[in-house]
């Protein structure tokens, strides 16, 4: 099939076939994977067979040429594999062949395949799945990242992380979970957990008080394309549009989040005009699309939190009365510990530092005993009702339960003030 | 279960102990760590070490004693401390690693403790 729709005259050099076949990959994985396991459900036989065929492709496309088409020929390729590997199976590929033949078609050459990936992303974050591998098993089967990488990121063994993609995708293939959209009744609930699977990936965002923003953000280009195909898939789930808002609002920042000598810089004295306007200026569209679609939730609200942060070193102070609003908001739709800790902050910084500290006592102890913003917004709470050995000791607990030396450094240099 | 973390330092990070620019920041970060980890009630027990060069390395071979100062080998990190921690999962003991000082300065190696043999 390859060779009919290659002319020989275009052989670039290699360099640029490996080129090709990298753009590609990035590009096209998680289709090309959604499309092949959506037959069968066979995940984990759906990536071998397409790293196979980009193996292939590294092979023969230096010889004969880039194909017209490589994600059809990436996908033929694969097909075949996975025939080759299930004969007795072949049967269930049989569409396939009516989606390559259409895509043979001259007029059909750069036509994209179909697109499968919203259905994938509500099997990998299937309520039959382990909540803790549903943001793996996406960053796998969309984007391509190994085990390895993924494990980092999530702070596992790579073993555990490889033996929890294996079994996740074994039980997707037992258990029949179906490659499909969820019925409607069902829908709100099974997209908050794509949702909140694609936002694990992000990490957290909570930086309302000095030294609390202590996140790993290593995988936040991911999160982002991951909302962003969310966002294509479903354009009017306001939900998604908040939630690619409340990312582009944080990420935006996050050249201001170090200083020239690679200290760490608190929000309130980062310079606003490293910001980037780009990502603050879709953010704000973004949410603006979301509100005309008259359904609040989470993830707007989150983003709303930001784009006030974002406001103040325009407008020249920081609205803390709707700070407060929008806090109260989130905890009547989804009360969590760090919306609860958030709140409190924000009422700190509104001069009410008792009822901060209330809320804060409120919590249960052993929810927030490794939890570092409690401890810095305690800290923060107590030094501002003048109780200096209560905020010493909170101050001390945050350093210790502080993950990233920076941030460890500012708040040793800073537990005095 | 029981995972030892071992906590392993280049010599510029162990050097920052003895420079009185660095070595507020260095042992303020150690003692809120270890305070957070007792806090939190999983510490067994758990040493700082004094430097390597304050080490004697003894072995025998062919029925002969050898003894060196310093420790058994060179290399850039060395051990500088340890903890034992009683935690439900390596995951667990992976989020306490990644707070300690050495993760940045070094290295943390975490490792099960083995169980006592069966009885006879």
């Amino acid at each position: 099939m390859a060779d009919a729709r290659v002319s020989p005259a275009t052989i670039p050099g290699k360099d640029k076939i490996v080129e090709t076949v990298v753009a590609t990959a990035r590009a096209s994985y998680g289709r090309l994977v959604a499309l092949l396991a959506a037959r069968d459900g066979d995940l984990a036989a759906s990536e071998d067979a397409l790293s196979e065929a980009f193996a292939a492709a590294l092979e023969t496309w230096p010889k004969r040429g880039i194909p017209t088409n490589p994600d059809a020929w990436l996908l033929t390729t694969a097909r075949n594999r996975l025939i080759n590997a299930h004969r007795h199976e072949a049967v269930k590929l049989r569409g396939m062949d009516e989606i390559l033949r259409r895509m043979d078609a001259p007029s059909a050459a750069r036509e994209p395949i179909p697109d499968q990936r919203l259905a994938l992303l509500f099997v990998c974050a299937h309520p039959a799945i382990q909540e803790n591998v549903r943001t793996p098993l996406m960053l796998q089967t969309i984007l391509g990242l190994d085990a390895a990488q993924i494990a980092s990121a999530f702070l596992v063994s790579p073993t555990t992380m490889g033996q929890r993609l294996v079994r996740a995708k074994a039980k997707i293939k037992a258990a029949g979970i179906g490659f499909k959209i969820p019925e409607l009744d069902v829908l709100p609930a099974r997209l908050e957990d794509v949702l909140s699977a694609i936002y694990a990936a992000f990490g957290t965002s909570f930086d309302a008080v000095a030294g609390s923003d202590d996140r790993n953000i290593s995988l936040a280009e991911e999160a982002i394309f991951l909302a962003r195909l969310l966002v294509s898939l479903m354009p009017q789930e306001p939900e998604a549009l908040g939630l690619l808002a409340l990312m582009l609002y944080v990420d935006a920042r996050k050249v201001a989040r170090w200083g020239p000598d690679g200290a760490f810089v608190p929000l309130k004295d980062q310079d606003a005009t490293l910001w980037e306007r780009a990502k603050i200026i879709e953010a704000e569209d973004l949410l603006v699309r979301a509100s005309k679609l008259n359904w609040l939730g989470r993830f707007q609200l989150e983003a709303a939190i930001q784009s006030i942060h974002i406001q103040a070193p325009i407008s020249g102070a920081t609205n803390w009365a709707a700070l407060r609003s929008f806090h109260e908001l989130l905890l009547a739709h989804r009360p969590s510990i760090g919306a609860f800790v958030s709140y409190a902050a924000v009422l700190q910084a509104m001069g009410q530092a008792r009822s901060a500290l209330e809320v804060l006592f409120s919590l249960d102890a052993g929810d927030v005993s490794a939890y570092q913003p409690f401890w810095v917004t305690l800290a923060a709470a107590h030094r501002a009702c003048e109780e200096g050995d209560a905020a010493a000791a909170a101050m001390e607990r945050a350093i210790g339960l502080t993950e990233n030396p920076k941030v460890r450094a500012f708040l040793l240099s800073h537990r005095g003030d | 279960m029981q995972f030892m973390l071992i906590m392993n330092e280049t010599e510029a990070e162990r050097s920052k102990r003895d420079d009185p620019a660095t070595a507020g920041a260095y042992w303020g970060g150690w003692t809120a760590f270890v305070g957070a980890l007792h806090q939190a009630g999983i510490v067994i027990n758990g040493d700082g070490l004094q430097p390597p060069h304050t080490a004697t390395t003894l072995r025998i071979r062919d029925g002969k004693r050898v003894i060196q100062d310093g420790p058994f080998a060179d290399s850039k990190e060395q051990l500088g401390g340890y903890f034992i921690i009683e935690v439900p999962d390596l995951d667990t003991a992976l989020e306490w690693a990644a707070k300690s000082p050495a993760a940045s300065g070094g290295s943390v190696e975490v490792r099960p403790v083995m169980p006592p043999p069966p009885q006879g």
